[in-house]
C-alpha cells in the first residue's frame, strides 16, 4: 500500500475552503509568474547530533581511509558496497535516491566543510549553524527567517513567508517574518465552532497564542484536507525515524507546491550522534541516511513540476572524528558534508578541495579538516536562488561574514 | 466583579497553584488562597515527599533499576537465541506447511464434520519486558501528579529530570531503567544536596549507557591494552557542559579528555555478573585509565573510583555550576528572562548552602519576583495534561496511554528529549502553531470524556479563580454546549501559562 493511500493530496479547493489563503494575515494578490517562469524553492534540513561526513560520502580513493574508519569505512567492495559518485567519492549505499539524482546531475555534495564554530557542544554549533552568527549566543533568530526579512518590501518570496516542520520550529527558520508551522497529527478534531471561539477569546487576551493557534488551524487545513473530506495522516513516527523523515517531507511537500504556500522551508531531523555502534554501509546511522535519502525521495515526488525550481540543502553543526573512537562509533569532530538536492541544483559534483586524511593533515589531529565554509554554501544558494547580494548576506543574514564569499554556480 | 489592572501582579493563589504547582484540582483553592507561600513551603518540609516506593501498593508493577535491567539483558538474550534459531532453523515453516498439507489431505478423506478444527489465532505475543516497565513508571509518574498536594516538589523532580535527562530511545536498557532513575538518583535528592544527587545520577546505569560511558575503556589500561575498546568522552563533555559548569565556562577539549579517563570504569555489571550483580552498577578497574590527571587546573591522583568522585564533587562546588543552576531555576520558575539579580541571589543561596536544593526551592518561594512577574510562560505538555486531570478527573481509564499519546503529539515524548540537554524551557517552543493546534484538539478530548461537567464557569472559579478575565468568563459561559465550555477553559491563556 502506497503511503499516499494515507495522506491525501490537498486540492486547490480545500484551500479555498479554508479562507482563501494560506496565511490569514495577508490578503495575497495573485502572483504573476516571472518572466522566465522560475518560482524558485529553497528547503533547509538541519541533522541534529553531527552527521559522519566521512560515512554519508566516503573518500574511498583517499589511501588513510579504509585505516582512520576502520570498521566503519565504506568500501566500493563487498555485500553493501557504496554507490560511486566519481573517482574518489562514493556515497553510502543507504542513499540510492542521491546516488540516481547526482547521476542526473540534480544533486551535489560539498565535502570537507564546516561553519565557522570550532568547539565542539552541539547545542552552541547548532546555534551557530541555524543563527548565522558568527559566534554561539545567539538564539531569538535564524538566517533563514533573516534571508526573508531582508528580500525587497512586496517580494513574493517574502510575502509568502516560510514553513517550519516539526512539533517544534527549529532555529534557523525563527525571527521576524512570517512562518507556519506544520506537523503530521493525530487526534480528532473538534466538533463545531470550538478553534473560532479559542481565537476570538485569545485575540482578545492574548495576541501571541492567537497568531500561533491561527497559523496551525490554517496548516493543518492545507495539508491534510481533500475533496472526500479530512482524514488524518498517521503517525509514522518521531523526526529521528526514517518513517517520520519521509512523512514529514510528504507534508511539507504538499505545502510548499502550492501556489501560494511558503517558498522555503525548514526540517530537523533529530539522531545523528552516533558515539557507539554508528554502522557503516549497514546499522544505525544507514538508517537514518536512508530516512534523509527517502525524504529527497518524497520532495521529487510531493513538488512534482516545482522541482525544477527547487534547491535542498542539508547541513549539521560540524563533523565527526576521522578515526573510530573505542566503542565502535565517532565522537564529536569539525570537517563534514554539505548535501545538495533538487532539479534547480547543478548537480553531478562533490566540491571539495581535499584535505587529506594523514595526521597532520586532520584538524588538530583528529578531525576532517574544513576546507569549505558551510556559509559560503549557503550564500550561493540564497544568492542564485532569491537574489540577495553578497552585502546583504555579509552583514544582514550571515552577521561579520562578509569574508566568506558566496559559492556561486550551485544553481542551474 | 473585579478586573485586574493591567500591570496588578498576578493572584497569588494562582502563583501558587500555576507557577509553582501542577495546577488546582477542584476544592484546592480554599487551601491556598489564606497562605499561598505557606501552602508551597509545608512541601518542603515533608522529608520523603518526592519518593515513589516500591513498597507502596500504589505504585504496583515497579522494579528496582538492578532487576529491571537484569530482566532487558535476560530477555534480549533470550530474543537473540531466538533469532538465531529461526535463522539456523529454516526446516521449521517447511515442516509446518508439510503439517498442513498432510492435514489437508487427511481432511480429504474425512467428512467435513469430522474435520479438524481450523487453528486458533496465535496468541497475542506479549509486550517486550522493557513497555511494560516503562507504562508501569509512567503511571505511578501521573498517579504521583494526581495525588501530589501543590505539586511544587513534583515541579522540582521534573525539573532536575529534565536537567539530567536520559532517553529512552537509546536502547532498551534505558527503556526499561528510565522510569527507576528518576526514583532512585532525582527524587531522593530533590530537597537534598546537589553533589548528592549528581554522584547518584553519573554512576546510575541508564546515564552511564545513555552517554555511552559504560563502554569506555582508558587507553592504556589493562582492558585497553589488549585493544577490543577505547575511550569515549560523550559522558565527561555533557557533565562538564549540561549537568553542572555550562557551556563557555572555561573547560578544555583537554579537560574533555581528562576528564573522561577519570571517568573510565564506572559502569554496569553485565549479564554475566562477572563484575557485580547483572544491572547494578560497578567499577571495573581493568578499564580505569591508570595515572594521575589533571583537570581544570587541579591534579586528581590515581585512585580508582575515588578519582572521579573527588572530580565530580569538585565541580559540583564550582561557582560556574552556581550560576549555571541559578540561572536554569530562574529561568523555568520565574520567567524565560529572568532578571540578573534573582539568578545571582539563587547563585549566593547555591554556594552558601553548598548546594542545598531545599534551601534553593525555599528561596524561589521567598523571591518577591516570584510573586510579582506577569504569569507570561507556558505550561509544558507534561504540567498542560497533569493540570487538565487534575481540573478535571483522572481519565477514562487507570491505562496511561492517552496522555502518553498526547505527550509524543506535543512533542514532550515522556524521558525521551531529542538530546542530552533536554526539552526546552523556553515559552516559545510550546506555544508553536503546530503546539497550540494539538492543544486545541486535546482540550476537546480531554472535555469529551468528563461525565459530569455542572457548570463550566464554576470550575472556572474553582481552577483559575476571580482573576480570570472577564473575557474568559464571557467565553466559557456562552459556549454552546458544557463540553465546548470545558475545553474553552482548558483552552483559556490563564490556564495556558504559568
Amino acid at each position: 500500500m502506497s503511503l499516499l493511500c494515507e495522506t491525501p493530496h490537498p486540492s486547490r479547493r480545500a484551500m479555498l475552503m479554508t479562507g482563501g489563503a494560506l496565511f490569514a494575515w495577508a490578503y495575497l494578490p495573485r502572483f504573476a509568474r516571472a518572466a522566465d517562469n522560475r518560482d524558485p524553492r529553497l528547503i533547509v534540513i538541519v541533522l541534529r547530533g553531527a552527521l559522519d561526513g566521512l560515512s554519508a560520502v566516503g573518500p574511498v580513493g583517499d589511501p588513510d581511509y579504509a585505516g582512520l574508519h576502520g570498521d566503519i569505512a565504506l568500501s566500493l567492495t563487498g555485500p553493501h558496497a557504496a554507490l560511486p559518485l566519481d573517482g574518489f567519492f562514493a556515497v553510502n549505499p543507504a542513499m540510492p535516491v542521491f546516488a540516481r539524482l547526482f547521476k542526473k546531475k540534480q544533486a551535489a555534495v560539498v565535502h570537507a566543510a564546516a561553519t565557522g564554530y570550532r568547539e565542539r557542544s552541539h547545542f552552541d554549533g547548532q546555534d551557530v549553524l541555524e543563527s548565522g552568527f558568527a559566534g554561539p549566543g545567539h538564539v531569538a533568530t535564524g538566517w533563514l527567517n533573516r534571508a526573508l526579512e531582508n528580500l525587497p518590501a512586496g517580494d513574493r518570496v517574502a510575502t509568502l513567508g516560510g514553513l517550519a516542520v516539526g512539533p517544534s520550529t527549529p532555529l534557523v527558520i525563527r525571527g521576524a517574518a512570517p512562518v507556519l508551522g506544520w506537523a503530521p497529527q493525530s487526534l480528532p478534531a473538534p466538533a463545531g465552532d470550538l478553534a473560532t471561539r479559542v481565537l476570538d477569546l485569545y485575540q482578545h487576551r492574548d495576541p501571541v497564542l492567537a497568531v500561533a493557534l491561527r497559523k496551525g488551524l490554517d496548516a493543518d487545513k492545507m495539508a491534510f484536507d481533500d475533496q472526500m473530506g479530512s482524514k488524518p495522516m498517521k503517525p509514522k513516527g518521531g523526526l529521528d525515524s526514517a518513517a517520520g523523515m519521509r512523512q514529514a517531507a510528504q507534508g511539507a511537500a504538499r505545502l510548499i507546491a502550492a501556489d501560494d504556500g511558503p517558498r522555503v522551508a525548514a526540517l530537523a531531523f533529530d539522531g545523528w550522534d552516533t558515539h557507539v555502534n554508528e554502522g557503516g554501509a549497514t546499522g544505525r546511522l544507514a538508517t537514518l541516511l536512508g530516512g534523509l535519502d527517502g525524504a529527497f525521495e518524497e520532495f521529487e515526488k510531493g513538488l512534482g513540476e516545482r522541482w525544477k525550481d527547487t534547491a535542498i540543502v542539508t547541513i549539521t553543526e560540524f563533523g565527526r572524528t576521522a578515526q573510530v573512537n573505542g566503542t565502535v562509533g565517532t565522537d564529536h569532530g569539525t570537517g563534514t558534508v554539505v548535501l545538495l538536492a533538487g532539479g534547480a541544483i547543478k548537480g553531478g559534483r562533490v566540491i571539495a578541495d581535499w584535505p587529506g586524511l594523514k595526521p597532520a593533515q586532520l584538524y588538530e589531529q583528529r578531525d576532517l579538516a574544513p576546507t569549505s565554509d558551510v556559509r559560503a554554501v549557503l550564500k550561493g544558494l540564497l544568492a542564485d536562488q532569491f537574489g540577495l547580494s553578497a552585502a546583504v548576506l555579509g552583514d544582514k543574514v550571515f552577521p561579520e561574514s562578509a569574508a566568506v564569499t558566496p559559492m556561486r554556480g550551485l544553481i542551474v | 466583579m473585579a478586573i485586574p489592572a493591567p500591570n496588578s501582579p498576578p493572584d497569588p493563589a494562582l502563583v501558587a497553584s500555576n507557577r509553582f504547582g501542577l495546577g488546582a484540582r477542584p476544592g484546592d483553592r480554599a487551601r491556598i488562597a489564606g497562605d499561598p507561600r505557606g501552602y508551597l513551603k509545608a512541601e518542603l518540609r515533608q522529608p520523603d515527599i518526592a519518593l515513589i516506593s516500591l513498597d507502596d501498593p500504589a505504585y504496583a508493577g515497579l522494579l528496582g533499576s538492578t532487576s529491571a535491567i537484569h530482566a532487558s539483558m535476560a530477555a534480549n538474550f533470550q530474543r537473540k537465541l531466538d533469532r538465531e534459531h529461526m535463522a539456523t532453523a529454516p526446516a521449521q515453516p517447511a515442516t509446518a506447511s508439510v503439517q498442513a498439507m498432510s492435514a489437508q489431505a487427511a481432511s480429504a478423506q474425512v467428512t467435513p464434520a469430522q474435520s479438524v478444527p481450523p487453528p486458533a489465532a496465535p496468541p497475542k505475543p506479549a509486550p517486550p519486558i522493557e513497555a511494560t516497565l516503562f507504562r508501569a513508571e509512567a503511571q505511578a509518574r501521573f498517579d504521583k501528579a494526581l495525588r501530589a498536594e501543590a505539586g511544587f516538589v513534583e515541579r522540582l523532580v521534573y525539573f532536575w529530570s529534565n536537567h539530567f535527562c536520559v532517553s529512552v530511545a537509546k536502547d532498551n536498557i534505558v527503556r526499561a531503567s528510565a522510569g527507576a532513575f528518576e526514583r532512585e538518583a532525582i527524587r531522593p535528592f530533590v530537597l537534598g544536596h546537589f553533589a548528592d544527587m549528581l554522584m547518584a545520577v553519573e554512576r546510575h546505569p541508564a546515564m552511564l549507557f545513555y552517554l555511552d560511558n559504560q563502554q569506555s575503556v582508558g587507553p592504556d589500561s589493562r582492558a585497553g591494552k589488549n585493544r577490543q575498546r577505547g575511550l569515549n568522552e560523550n559522558l565527561a563533555r555533557e557533565i562538564m557542559e549540561l549537568h553542572t559548569l555550562g557551556v563557555g565556562s572555561g573547560y578544555t577539549q583537554a579537560d574533555v579528555t581528562s576528564f573522561a579517563h577519570i571517568l573510565t570504569g564506572w559502569t554496569m555489571a553485565g549479564r554475566e555478573g562477572r563484575l557485580g550483580e547483572p544491572g547494578s552498577s560497578v567499577f571495573n578497574a581493568n578499564a580505569h585509565e591508570p595515572g594521575d590527571a589533571v583537570l581544570l587546573g587541579k591534579t586528581y591522583p590515581a585512585g580508582g573510583m575515588g578519582q572521579a568522585e573527588a572530580a565530580l564533587n569538585d565541580i559540583a562546588s564550582h561557582p560556574a555550576t552556581a550560576q549555571h543552576i541559578a540561572t536554569e531555576l530562574a529561568r523555568h520558575f520565574i520567567s524565560d528572562e529572568p532578571p540578573p539579580a534573582v539568578v545571582a541571589r539563587l547563585a549566593k543561596v547555591f554556594t552558601k548552602s553548598d548546594g542545598n536544593l531545599r534551601a534553593l526551592a525555599s528561596t524561589l518561594i521567598d523571591m518577591p519576583e516570584a510573586w510579582s512577574t506577569p504569569l507570561a510562560k507556558m505550561r509544558s505538555p507534561f504540567d498542560y495534561i497533569a493540570a487538565i486531570r487534575r481540573a478535571t478527573g483522572p481519565g477514562p481509564a487507570i491505562d496511561p496511554g492517552q496522555s502518553l499519546n498526547w505527550l509524543n503529539a506535543l512533542g514532550e515524548p515522556l524521558w525521551q528529549p531529542p538530546g542530552p540537554n533536554g526539552f526546552s524551557d523556553q515559552a516559545d517552543s510550546w506555544a508553536s502553531a503546530e503546539g497550540m493546534k494539538i492543544r486545541l484538539d486535546i482540550a476537546w478530548q480531554a472535555a469529551r470524556q468528563v461525565k459530569d461537567i455542572g457548570n463550566p464557569n464554576d470550575m472556572l472559579d474553582a481552577v483559575v479563580g476571580p482573576s480570570a478575565s472577564p473575557e474568559t468568563r464571557q467565553a466559557i459561559a456562552r459556549a454552546e454546549s458544557k463540553q465546548q465550555g470545558l475545553a474553552l477553559l482548558l483552552m483559556a491563556p490563564e490556564f495556558q501559562r504559568r
